[in-house]
């Protein structure tokens, strides 16, 4: 098996009133087959032993599909695999000798609770603003009684796959929301059921985002490339046209 | 319709109103470009014949420049409302910096938007300054009497500190033409797998060209002149 010793540089922070720092860390005997989240694991485990304080760090499936695993590995969120979350990137794509520096997502909308683990309640806050669609109780209705096209359940399912990991947020010059926000709306405004409360969810989602304290969108598409489920800011464009019409339709 | 306040208060009314007027100046951009090439003549008749046209204009010019400066105005304050909100919604930045690359859009250009838009603002009123309220010379064409505007670019652009100011300064325009054009389309929502990548292209050669244009101006003038 291929070891290699690694210098990590480590943002540790004792709560969300203090001020941080990066500490540094070597780990040595770190297999190429582990995940990146295993490495942790180990160097974890190492602390403990010289009882030394954990690193805390968000995870729970470590399979790409909670959206809870949430690091900025060398300046780049969720590390350099396109297309994959923190929890995917495995440490074959280091070499011995290698630094590595990990650091929270940084925002003011997004406050660090510990350590790497950062509080991302806004976005719950932003989906209970709009991001749903209201069903009357009674029968269960027909399975495929309204029909939907193919590339239109395709493209709402694109945006449905976000996992809300807000590696959009954590990437973003300007932290803006807009990736995951417009992920919801163009979702919905693609599914017929989205449609009667289309107008008023993209002006009340919008609204919240913004007092939240993200900021503008300035379309670097730098969420897309982060994005571990590849959404495209072509949903972003379409969250314009939402708003667009809402906004000139409201009552 | 929502409150007009509450729209353009927005983040995304708030780009609306950057992509529009963008826009707009972008589309005047390309009109002073083609007048300007008349600059490129040493034979000061042809330019100045048009800039006399343009004056006649009379009060339609007066509210035209008006609804520029009202355009550029709207322009720079969402500019500066986009810059602030950025640095409020990020206050420590991040230690180690990078870049995704991949689908990223984000480049030099992308990320000195604020800094290439102040500077081409200081930039245009230092030029209005030079030239629409620079010296007043004047010449007779077919006896009509109109001002030589000709002269006065000619003689500023024999002095090589104007030259490279402009050089440089349009270089930056350049650059923000370069993010700010496909960016425009984004911002209203123009999004389209068939049309995207057209329009990204198409941004980067109006950048090119115009920049490219309006820098040979000052660099022709200076090496054909005196
Ligand atoms: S849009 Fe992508 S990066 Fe943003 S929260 Fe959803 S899955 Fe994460
Ligand atoms: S731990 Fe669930 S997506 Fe990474």
């Amino acid at each position: 098996m291929e070891t290699m010793t690694l210098n990590l540089k480590v943002w540790r922070q004792k709560d969300t009133n203090s001020t941080g720092g990066l500490v540094a860390y070597t780990l040595e005997t770190v297999s190429t087959h582990m995940s990146f989240l295993e490495m942790l694991d180990v160097l974890n485990e190492k602390l403990l032993a010289e009882d030394g304080d954990p690193i805390e760090f968000d995870n729970d499936c470590r399979e790409g599909i909670c959206g809870m695993c949430s690091l900025v590995i060398n300046g780049v969120a969720h590390g350099p695999w396109n297309g994959a979350a923190t929890c995917q990137l495995h440490m074959r794509e280091y070499k011995d000798g290698d630094t590595i520096t990990i650091e929270p997502w940084r925002a003011q909308a997004f406050p660090v609770i510990k350590d790497l683990v950062v509080d991302r309640t806004a976005f719950d806050r932003i989906i209970s603003a709009g991001g749903y669609v209201s069903m009357n109780a009674g029968g269960a209705p027909d399975a495929n009684a309204i029909p939907i096209s193919k590339s239109v359940a395709d493209e709402a399912m694109d945006a449905a796959s976000c996992i809300g990991c807000a590696a959009c947020v954590a990437a973003c010059p300007n932290a803006s929301a807009s990736l995951f926000t417009a992920a919801k709306i163009s979702q919905l405004a693609l599914l017929p059921q989205g449609h009667p409360e289309r107008a008023e969810r993209v002006l009340l989602m919008v609204e919240q985002m913004d007092s939240e304290g993200f900021g503008d969108c300035s379309n670097h598409a730098e969420c897309e490339a982060v994005c571990p489920k590849q959404i495209s800011i072509s949903h972003i464009a379409r969250m314009k046209r939402e708003y667009m019409k809402a906004a000139l339709m409201a009552k | 319709m929502l409150p007009l306040s509450k729209i353009l208060g927005s983040s995304v009314g708030k780009k609306y109103v950057m992509a529009l007027t963008g826009l707009a100046m972008v589309f005047f951009l390309l009109e002073h470009l083609l007048g300007n090439f008349l600059l490129y003549s040493t034979d000061p008749v042809p330019y100045n014949q048009y800039g006399h046209f343009l004056i006649s204009f009379g009060n339609i010019l007066i509210v035209a420049e008006f609804v520029l400066i009202a355009i550029l105005l709207a322009h720079v304050v969402s500019g500066i409302s986009v810059a602030l909100g950025k640095k409020a919604a990020r206050p420590s930045g991040y230690r180690q910096s990078g870049d995704a690359g991949g689908a990223s859009k984000k480049t030099f250009a992308s990320t000195t938007m604020i800094y290439s838009g102040l500077l081409t603002f200081i930039f245009l009123v230092i030029h209005i300054k030079t030239f629409k309220y620079g010296p007043e010379y004047a010449m007779t064409v077919d006896g009509v009497v109109m001002r030589d505007l000709h002269k006065l670019v000619w003689e500023t652009f024999s002095n090589p500190v104007y030259v490279v100011w402009y050089v440089g300064t349009l270089l930056f325009l350049g650059f923000h033409l370069r993010h700010g054009f496909w960016s425009t389309f984004q911002s209203m929502g123009g999004n389209h797998p068939r049309y995207s990548p057209l329009i990204h292209s198409v941004g980067i050669f109006i950048a090119v060209v115009l920049a490219a244009g309006f820098i040979g101006i000052p660099i022709w003038i200076y090496f054909t002149g005196a």
